[in-house]
C-alpha cells in the first residue's frame, strides 16, 4: 500500500490557530499567569500556587457577589424569556405592521450599552427623571441611589427593556419558519389556540429558545457596562455583581493575583452552567 | 353527503385566483384536481375545506350551505405535501389528536388508532416521535390521522410530492384501497397526469384558476373538450400544431401534408389546431392513415422500457414516446410515424371539433 502522507493540511488550519491564539488563548494565559503568582510591580513575580484561588473561594465578598449575580440572572431569565415569547406570538405575521414592529423591537438593541446605562440613570433620577419623578408622584418612595430594592428594580427594568427584544426577534424568526400548513392542519383538527402553542409552536421553537436562554444567561451573568453606569454597584454593595466586584479588585485595589484567580473561577462558572443547561435541553430531546 | 361548489370564485386584491367554478363531488368518489403549479389546486382545496372564504358563490355540503362555517366546525381531514405532524407527540397521539379534540371515548379512540395504524403499517412505530420516522412513515402518520377522524371529506394536497420515487409508488398503490369502503369524498391534488390515470375516479383539469373540464378520468383523457384540458392532461406534453384542412388533406405549416383522419372528414375546410399525444408518434411502422414526418432530434431520453425523443417540427419542439429502446442520435434527422387518425382536432378557439373516442 502506498499511503501518501501529506501534512499540507496544517497550512490551512494555521490561520485559525493563530487567530484563536491571539484573541483567546494568549490573553487568557496572562490571566492564568496572574492567578498563580504574586507580584509587587516592576514585572517581578513570585510563585503563589493556589493561594489566590483558596482566598477567592473562601471570601465572603465573592460569595455575596456570586449570590447577587445568580439572583439577577434568574430574575432576568424568568421575566425576559416568557415576555419575549408572548410578544413574539402576538406580533403580526404579515402586513405593513411587520416592519414597524421589527424596527421598534430592534431599537433598544442598537443603543450602545453605556448609553443605555446613562439613559436609565437619568430617566430614573427621583428629582429630574421621568420614571423617578413619576413613581414618587404616584406615591412610591423611590430613590434608586439610596434604596437597594429600588436599585434592583431599576436594574431589572433596564435589562428587560434593553434585552427582551433579542428574545422577541429570535422567537419571531423561529415562528415565521413554521410552515403555514401546520396551522391549517391544526385548524382542520379543531385544535385550540393553547394546543397550537403547546404542540406546534413550542416544540418548533425549542432550539431557538435554547439559544435565547443561553445568550441571555451568559450576557446577564456578565453584565457590567450598564450596571456600572447606572448604579456603580451601589447603593453600598447592593448591585455589585461579579464583574463589578472583579473590576474593583483588579483596577480599584490592584490585587492582580486574586483578580486573576477570580476571573478564572468566573469563567469556569459560566462555562459549567452553560454546558449543564445545554446538555439538559438536548437530553430531553433524546427521550 | 355531496359537496357542491356553486359559482365559487376567489380573488385576492386584483388577482383572480379561482375564476367562477361550479363542481359537484359525490360521496364515495375519488376526485383528482389535475394542474400545474399555481393552477389553483390548493386554493380550490382551501375553499372546499373552509380555510378560505370564497369571494363569490356558495359551498354546500350535505344540502346545507357551509360557506361561512369555519373549518373547525366541519368534519373534514387534510393531508399536505409537507409531512405535517405534531412534533412532540408520539405517532399514536398524533393519530388520536383530532379524536381527542372531538371528545371521542377513550376505548373508541384506541380501537380506531389501532385499526388505522394496522392499515398503514404503523403499528410498530406507534410509540415513536415523527422525527424518528422516515419521510414515508411520516406521511403515513398524517394519512392515518386523516383516516382515523372518519370525516366525510378528505383533502389530499399533493401528498406524495415530497416522497422519493420508490416510496411514492408504494403509497400510490395503497391510497385508493385506503379510501375504498369509506363512502367519503376524496379530493386529490396532483401535477402528474399519470397519477390521475392510475387512480381513475373523476378528474378536474385546472388551468390558470379555471376548471376546464370535470368528469370521469378516462373520459377526460380520451375526449378533452378543449385544447387547454388536453394540454393539462398530457405528460409528456401533447404536441400541437396549427393546421389548415383542405379537402382530403391537412396542411401542417408550409410543406407537410397529411391525409385527413376519418373523424375529421366531415369538418369544413379552414384553420384548426391538431393535438397529438406523444405516444401516437413512434418510429414503428404506422397503420393505415398514419403519416411520416421528419425532424431533427434535440433530446433523447431512453429509460428501461421506453424512448422519449424531443425533435424539431417546423420550429416547434415535439415529443415522441415509444415502447422499447430505439437508437436516436442527437442532431440527426429522424423519420417518425404520426398516427393522424388518433389526433384531436380543435377549432381556432380551442374547442374539440373531432377526434377522441
Amino acid at each position: 500500500m502506498n499511503k501518501v502522507v501529506n501534512q499540507r493540511a496544517w497550512i490551512f488550519v494555521l490561520p485559525v490557530v493563530l487567530l484563536v491564539a491571539f484573541n483567546a488563548i494568549i490573553p487568557l494565559m496572562t490571566v492564568v499567569n496572574f492567578s498563580v503568582q504574586e507580584t509587587f510591580g516592576d514585572n517581578v513575580f513570585s510563585w503563589a500556587g493556589l493561594t489566590w484561588f483558596e482566598q477567592v473561594l473562601h471570601s465572603e465578598r465573592f460569595h455575596a457577589a456570586l449570590l447577587r449575580q445568580l439572583m439577577f440572572t434568574a430574575i432576568i431569565l424568568v421575566i425576559e424569556i416568557p415576555l419575549g415569547l408572548v410578544i413574539a406570538l402576538n406580533m403580526p405575521r404579515k402586513g405593513p405592521w411587520v416592519s414597524v414592529c421589527l424596527v421598534l423591537m430592534a431599537l433598544p438593541l442598537l443603543i450602545p450599552w453605556n448609553v443605555v446605562g446613562a439613559m436609565w440613570n437619568i430617566f430614573a433620577l427621583p428629582d429630574i427623571g421621568l420614571l423617578g419623578r413619576g413613581l414618587n408622584w404616584i406615591g412610591f418612595e423611590y430613590n434608586y441611589t439610596r434604596q437597594p430594592f429600588a436599585a434592583w428594580f431599576t436594574m431589572v427594568l433596564m435589562d428587560v427593556w434593553h434585552w427582551t427584544s433579542l428574545v422577541v426577534l429570535l422567537c419571531y424568526a423561529g415562528l415565521m419558519s413554521i410552515p403555514d400548513a401546520y396551522y391549517q392542519a391544526a385548524k382542520v383538527d379543531g385544535a385550540r389556540r393553547w394546543a397550537v402553542f403547546r404542540h406546534i409552536q413550542l416544540p418548533k421553537l425549542k432550539y431557538v429558545l435554547t439559544i435565547a436562554i443561553l445568550l441571555r444567561f451568559m450576557d446577564s451573568f456578565m453584565i457590567y457596562t450598564e450596571a456600572i453606569v447606572l448604579t456603580g454597584g451601589g447603593p453600598g454593595n447592593a448591585t455589585t455583581f461579579l464583574s463589578i466586584d472583579l473590576q474593583k479588585i483588579a483596577l480599584g485595589q490592584f490585587d492582580l493575583g486574586p483578580a486573576g484567580a477570580m476571573s478564572i473561577v468566573y469563567f469556569l462558572i459560566i462555562l459549567l452552567l452553560s454546558w449543564l443547561f445545554y446538555t439538559l435541553m438536548m437530553r430531553s430531546e433524546e427521550k | 353527503m355531496t359537496l357542491e361548489l356553486r359559482q365559487v370564485s376567489k380573488r385576492v386584491g386584483a388577482d383572480v385566483h379561482i375564476h367562477e367554478t361550479s363542481l359537484m363531488l359525490e360521496p364515495g368518489s375519488f376526485n383528482i384536481l389535475l394542474g400545474t403549479t399555481l393552477a389553483g389546486k390548493t386554493t380550490l382545496m382551501k375553499l372546499m375545506a373552509g380555510l378560505d372564504r370564497p369571494s363569490t358563490g356558495s359551498i354546500w355540503f350535505d344540502g346545507q350551505n357551509v360557506t361561512g362555517v369555519s373549518v373547525q366546525k366541519r368534519n373534514l381531514s387534510m393531508v399536505y405535501q409537507q409531512f405535517i405532524n405534531y412534533p412532540n407527540l408520539s405517532v399514536y397521539e398524533n393519530i388520536a389528536s383530532p379524536l381527542r379534540v372531538a371528545g371521542v371515548a377513550r376505548r373508541e379512540i384506541d380501537a380506531r388508532v389501532q385499526e388505522v395504524a394496522e392499515l398503514l403499517r404503523l403499528t410498530p412505530m406507534l410509540k415513536r416521535r415523527p422525527s424518528e420516522l422516515s419521510g414515508g412513515q411520516q406521511q403515513r402518520t398524517a394519512l392515518a390521522r386523516a383516516l382515523a377522524k372518519e370525516s366525510s371529506l378528505i383533502l389530499l394536497d399533493e401528498p406524495l410530492a415530497n416522497l422519493d420515487y420508490k416510496l411514492r409508488e408504494e403509497l400510490r398503490d395503497e391510497l385508493p384501497k385506503l379510501f375504498a369502503d369509506r363512502n367519503c369524498i376524496v379530493a386529490y391534488a396532483t401535477t402528474e397526469a399519470s397519477e390521475a390515470l392510475l387512480f381513475g375516479g373523476n378528474t378536474a383539469t385546472l388551468h390558470e384558476g379555471r376548471v376546464t373540464q370535470f368528469g370521469p378520468t378516462s373520459t377526460i383523457y380520451r375526449r378533452p373538450n378543449t385544447l387547454t384540458s388536453a394540454r393539462v392532461f398530457s405528460d409528456p406534453p401533447i404536441n400541437v400544431a396549427r393546421i389548415r384542412k383542405a379537402g382530403d388533406e391537412i396542411v401542417v405549416g408550409e410543406r407537410v401534408r397529411w391525409p385527413v383522419g376519418r373523424a375529421a372528414r366531415h369538418l369544413a375546410d379552414g384553420d384548426y389546431s391538431i393535438g397529438i399525444r406523444p405516444h401516437h408518434i413512434t418510429p414503428h411502422r404506422g397503420n393505415e392513415g398514419s403519416a411520416t414526418i421528419e425532424g431533427r432530434v434535440l433530446v433523447a431520453e431512453l429509460s428501461g422500457s421506453e424512448s422519449v425523443v424531443h425533435f424539431d417540427m417546423d420550429g416547434q419542439t415535439w415529443v415522441s414516446q415509444s415502447q422499447g429502446i430505439h437508437p436516436f442520435e442527437v442532431g440527426s434527422l429522424t423519420r417518425l410515424q404520426v398516427d393522424v387518425e388518433r389526433g384531436f382536432i380543435f377549432s381556432a378557439d380551442g374547442d374539440l371539433m373531432a377526434g377522441g373516442d
